[in-house]
């Protein structure tokens, strides 16, 4: 399993083009709150790049349910293939 | 951009799109200005963002409408103010298996009811698209129905009257009847894209019901990459010749070094008949009107004997122009251009060898130059690349390649004369002068909407707007069709003038550059002339607004003696020339 500190940095990459702003830095308590482009649009696309970079995908429920960045790197932790 | 052509890495384009964006935005290029309508019965977000990115890399800034989800029906039927407004020069209706709303068949069904179910969809959708087309007299992109995603009845859903297979198909089939019998509509075919996707992987669900999309959300680009290519097409911005390396690109081995004997093409072994179907496929092109031109590095003899290979499908006389030597590839690139009078921009160049593609990619710039590295993949990165997409085609498309061998004929006619006048008297040159006729006007179209260099205006028009101006009054519309002892040029030329009151305001004039240096812009001026002194016009007044590819035509007017009215800081330029007392110019051409 790959730690919470690999996934992180993974993640703020990912975030970092999906909204192409290098001054983003994520946090477990990050929410769309926090980011100013995170939108239900900007979600869907980050969705899908998070999946490609970890290799898996997200149940649909998962989708509209995750409450922070926390959250989504425990089911990355979980199901993460690369 | 590379991250945009195919093949492309369509998630790094999701996941870049802002950054791609921001870079093709700054790259300075000059683009035409187009407004989109996306009409949807879905999601529509990405595909739309998407689709910005590929056109703005064919050389279209578009603007978008984007109707509310799933409104396309009601923004069509009961109209929407900003819709009016928008004045879109392209409608695209981007429906899917999603929105068929009568129903699927029954088993119970009759074969008459099952038919009165699909006439009941498609009059749906004609209805919808005689609305557009009378409202917004601009093109149309409808999508056809991806194949349904699970089959009822097995494999027998294909053939039953009543499957869901069978249903869909016979829908496809009535839509392009429709687009058979109509100018400016375009079958987006989803169906054969999402095939070659995948099916499967397309029509995701999880997409749908997560969030309205009707494809999964990586085929997006793929989506957006084939509409485009016909978006590029329908105004102009399609590729016209192939500039095709030899030596393991049409065949394997090197001619030079292993003889005609030891370089393979044909059906004797697996890597001939890859090459042996490249020719096929690219000689195929020759009935599109692509030219066919070499730039090898061979001696020129030992490229003739290679295309002379008893096994291959091309042959030397195939070939439009063929450069083989020992200069640089990208100078015998510059040197087919201009022999062809075509933008480098209009060439693709196909080489198997990377350090060519780079030379060419880095000194032409805006030639296409796809990936091809491996025989088995020449075909379908040509092909998907939608280089040629066909919107619409032509009989001048058709006699394209023997009108441009007729040119190098004329080339060396010419070299035998000292006189150029004398010269241009040889060629026993008569020309057609007249008003559009219906026959003549998607030629006209295509014409006025590619043509960039010899334009003074470069006015786009679409066939429905051609049709407009062909039917009213206050138009002086003349095309010019030119024909010398060697051949039928085609429709080589278009004038437009406005009658207002004693003014004649040229809003286009255009030709072809194959026939440049013959007189005929002179022939096509006397003419217009002639008809506005019929109609009691005194001046004559002509625009040229300076693109970054028209200089040549920078002086026309002043080269037909027109006088200068007045310049502007951007270079736009206004002429003007009194019809009383004119003489006319040309003295080489016979008229009508």
């Amino acid at each position: 399993m790959i730690d919470k500190g690999e996934i992180f940095e993974r993640l703020n990459e990912v975030f970092q083009d999906v909204f192409d702003d290098e001054s983003i830095k994520v946090n477990p308590k990050t929410t769309a709150k926090d980011i100013d482009d995170w939108d239900s649009l900007e979600h869907i696309r980050l969705i899908a790049a998070v999946e490609r970079e970890f290799g898996m995908r997200f149940k649909m429920g998962e989708v509209s349910t995750m409450k922070n960045v926390g959250e989504m790197a425990d089911i990355i932790a979980a199901r993460a293939t690369k | 951009m590379r991250e945009l052509e195919y093949p492309f890495d369509s998630e790094l384009i999701l996941q870049n799109r802002r950054k791609l964006r921001k870079a093709l935005i700054a790259d300075g290029s000059a683009r035409i200005k187009k407004n989109i309508a996306v009409l949807g019965g879905s999601t529509t977000h990405d595909i739309i963002a998407a689709l910005e990115l590929f056109l703005l890399n064919q050389g279209i800034e578009p603007s978008f409408y984007e109707s509310e989800y799933a409104q396309y029906y009601q923004d069509a039927m009961f109209g929407n103010p900003e819709l009016d407004e928008f004045h879109p020069d392209i409608i695209f209706v981007h429906t899917s298996l999603r929105n068929i709303n009568v129903g699927f068949p029954a088993m119970s069904d009759s074969r008459e009811q099952v038919k009165e179910l699909i006439d009941s969809q498609v009059k749906y959708f004609e209805g919808m698209w005689e609305k557009l087309r009378s409202k917004f007299n601009c093109p149309i992109i409808q999508n056809n129905f991806e194949m349904p995603f699970y089959r009822l009845l097995g494999n027998k859903d294909a053939q039953d009257y009543r499957g869901r297979t069978n249903f869909v198909t016979e829908l496809n089939r009535r839509f392009y009847e429709y687009a058979d019998e109509h100018n400016d509509f375009y079958i987006h075919d989803i169906n054969y894209i999402s095939a070659a996707y995948g099916l499967e992987q397309w029509s995701d669900p999880f997409y749908w019901y997560m969030y309205k999309y009707c494809l999964c959300l990586p085929a997006i680009p793929e989506f957006a990459f084939n509409l485009s290519n016909i978006i590029k097409s329908i105004f102009g911005k399609n590729k016209k010749a192939l500039v095709l390396d030899l030596d393991n690109t049409l065949w394997s081995g090197v001619v030079g070094d292993d003889g005609v004997d030891g370089i393979d093409v044909g059906q004797e072994t697996s890597v001939g008949q890859g090459f042996y179907e490249f020719q096929t496929y690219l000689k195929a092109h020759k009935q599109l009107g692509i030219l066919l031109n070499v730039a090898s590095k061979n001696d020129h003899e030992n490229a003739i004997a290679g295309l002379n290979h008893p096994s291959g499908v091309l042959r030397p006389d195939d070939f439009t122009i063929i450069k083989a030597n020992w200069d640089a590839k990208s100078e015998n690139l510059k040197k087919i251009a201009s022999e062809l009078s075509l933008l480098p921009e209009s060439l693709v160049f196909v080489d198997d060898n990377p350090a060519e593609r780079e030379i060419v990619r880095a000194y032409v710039p805006g030639v296409a130059v796809p990936e091809v590295n491996k025989v088995e993949e020449y075909i379908r990165n040509i092909d998907r690349g939608g280089y040629f997409e066909v919107t619409t085609f032509s009989a001048d498309d058709a006699s394209r390649v023997e009108m441009y061998r007729q040119n190098i004929m004329r080339a060396q006619a010419q070299e035998s004369f000292t006189d150029y006048n004398e010269y241009l008297l040889s060629l026993e040159m008569h020309a057609d002068i007249k008003d559009f006729e219906p026959l003549y006007l998607a030629r006209i179209t295509q014409l006025t909407n590619k043509s960039n260099q010899f334009n003074l205006t470069t006015k786009r028009f679409t066939e429905s707007e051609m049709e407009a101006v062909a039917a009213d009054d206050k138009y002086v519309r003349l095309y010019g069709r030119l024909v010398d002892k060697f051949g039928d040029n085609g429709i080589v030329s278009v004038v437009i003038g406005r009658q207002e009151d004693n003014i004649l305001h040229m809003e286009l004039w255009l030709m072809s550059c194959r026939v440049l240096k013959r007189d005929m812009e002179q022939a096509m001026l006397d003419e217009v002339v002639r008809q506005a002194q019929k109609r009691g016009i005194r001046e004559i007044r002509g625009y040229y607004y300076p693109t970054a590819k028209n200089k040549m035509v920078e002086k026309l007017y002043e080269t037909f003696g027109f006088t200068l009215l007045s310049s502007d800081d951007a270079g736009n330029t206004v002429w003007s020339l009194m019809t009383e007392g004119y003489e006319d110019q040309n003295k080489v051409i016979k008229v009508n």
